[in-house]
């Protein structure tokens, strides 16, 4: 295989530690403690080996990253070196001081993630009193800065209905994106796939939602839909393919293709404390265990869309047919496509209490 | 970014919208990405690569420059009457406008 090209983008996630406890969080099950993490001086290093490799976008993302005292001091680095700085964040700890060094760091945007646009629903999936006020306040500031400000809201069978209401949020409080991303269903979001999964009425729903509101905003607001797979003939591109854009990094270190991978068994993670970023990106088994084509099974071998979907997610095969080599079986042409239909047939009609994302609280004995 | 065009600012006229000056929206940026020796539009979750046309343009907006300036700039870099590069660019800036690259 001749050499990948460079990542477009890192996602460094700082922390696990996060005041809020989604029950839809795309962190493992296996949350990484306060001990494992990184260095702040192993996190600048990373950032000059991003820049160099030819990395043009870093999100830092967590776990939330505020709990980091050294947020700043990653921004400010990251912002010398070229690098264009997301901030994606909860809000609960943003407060004008707070955002300040920040902004002075040379943050470029933030994304601020709402659990719903009703306080009831949203501190019940949050699982953390006050947490709309504090978002809502954080948004003013973001925006009365002048800075580029995200609202990403995750829909589930809990909120769908009330997505007109989160674009009308949107609007007034002036973001110049917002993202209405159904649940993924990996990691903590499997877990709790009874109790989230919209019904098909519901998915219309909301997308008729999405599309009035692009057909009445124009450009004013940039809206980014994404669906829950499940109700698709084809899957999910996964990431502009595997170890083709993107670069994932968790707290303790280990550099993978994708926030999911670590449910991948058989295989080692690389450790950013072991070898270089390039080394990684270009000869680490798991970042060319699925890169390209060449791995693939049939029907997606001899597929037309094979380059455009990349046979869908790994993670996702793994998790619903017990092989990651699969051709994802959200694929009608999938042999095991049935499987999806079952799940979605047998949801129950009273939703299972969520299990929240917390330390020692995963089924199966995460951490 | 919503704002209705009046006719005085209409914006494909020449006129007024020579006069006026454009720049970038805060938090979006022409850069020059060295690794692949090409300039990219660096923007909230996305970077993307303009064609050579609004590079060029996008390398002169400078935030005081009006867009005039811009189109007499490109008149002597590039062999075409400049009514013909000024409906470009005009074009263009509006284009950009409209994706939130450049704001007013
Ligand atoms: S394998 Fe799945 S979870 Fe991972 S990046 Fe691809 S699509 Fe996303
Ligand atoms: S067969 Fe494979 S490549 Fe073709 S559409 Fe399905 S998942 Fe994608």
């Amino acid at each position: 295989m001749n050499a990948p090209p460079p990542p477009m983008s890192l996602l460094a996630e700082l922390t696990h530690r996060c005041p809020l406890q989604c029950p839809y969080c795309s962190n493992p099950l296996a949350l990484d403690g306060r001990e494992a993490e990184l260095s702040t001086a192993e996190w600048i290093g990373i950032l000059d080996q991003a820049a160099e490799m030819g990395v043009l976008q870093v999100h830092f993302s967590g776990g939330e990253p505020m709990a980091r005292p050294d947020l700043p001091e990653l921004v400010r680095h990251a912002a010398a070196r070229g690098l264009y700085t997301n901030l994606i964040t909860s809000g609960v700890l943003l407060t004008e001081a707070t955002f300040r060094p920040l902004a002075e760091a040379g943050l470029d945007h933030v994304q601020l993630s709402f659990q719903d646009v009703d306080t009831g629903p949203a501190e019940q999936v949050g699982g953390m009193k006050g947490a709309q006020a504090k978002k809502l306040e954080a948004a003013r500031f973001v925006v009365a800065d002048g800075m580029p400000l995200t609202l990403n809201f995750v829909i589930h069978r809990g909120n769908a209905g009330r997505v007109p209401r989160m674009l009308e949020l949107a609007r007034t409080l002036g973001a110049r994106r917002v993202e209405i991303a159904h649940t993924q269903y990996y990691g903590w979001g499997l877990v709790n796939r009874a109790a989230l999964m919209p019904s098909r009425a519901q998915l219309d729903e909301a997308t008729q939602a999405v599309e009035d509101a692009r057909a009445r905003l124009g450009s004013s607001l940039t809206i980014d839909y994404v669906t829950p797979d499940y109700y698709a003939d084809r899957p999910k591109p996964c990431m502009g393919g595997w170890g083709q854009r993107f670069v994932n990094i968790s707290p303790a270190g280990r550099v993978l293709p994708c926030h999911a991978a670590e449910t991948i068994p058989g295989v080692s993670f690389p450790d950013i404390r072991t070898a270089t970023l390039a080394d990684i990106w270009e000869n680490a088994p798991l970042f060319r265990l699925f890169r390209g084509t060449d791995w693939m099974p049939e029907p997606c071998r001899g597929c037309d869309f094979r380059e455009q979907d990349w046979g869908g997610c790994r993670c996702q095969a793994l998790a619903l047919v017990g092989d990651a080599g699969a051709t994802d079986p959200i694929c009608s042409r999938s042999p095991h496509h049935d499987r999806v239909t079952a799940i979605l047939e047998e949801l129950p009609a009273e939703p299972p209490p969520f299990v929240y994302r917390r330390f020692g609280n995963a089924p199966g004995g995460g951490r | 970014m919503t704002d209705v065009p009046t006719a005085a600012a209409a914006p494909t006229g020449p006129g007024l919208a020579e006069a006026a000056v454009v720049r970038f929206m805060r938090g979006v940026r022409l850069q020059h990405d060295r690794v692949r020796d090409q300039w990219v539009i660096q923007a909230p979750e996305r970077a993307f690569v303009p064609d050579p046309i609004a590079t060029a343009i996008l390398r002169l907006v400078d935030g005081q420059r009006p867009v005039g300036a811009i189109i007499d700039l490109l008149a002597g870099q590039f062999d075409a009457p400049r009514a013909v590069i000024a409906h470009d660019v005009l074009a263009m800036i509006a284009d950009l406008t409209a994706r939130q690259v450049l704001i007013r």
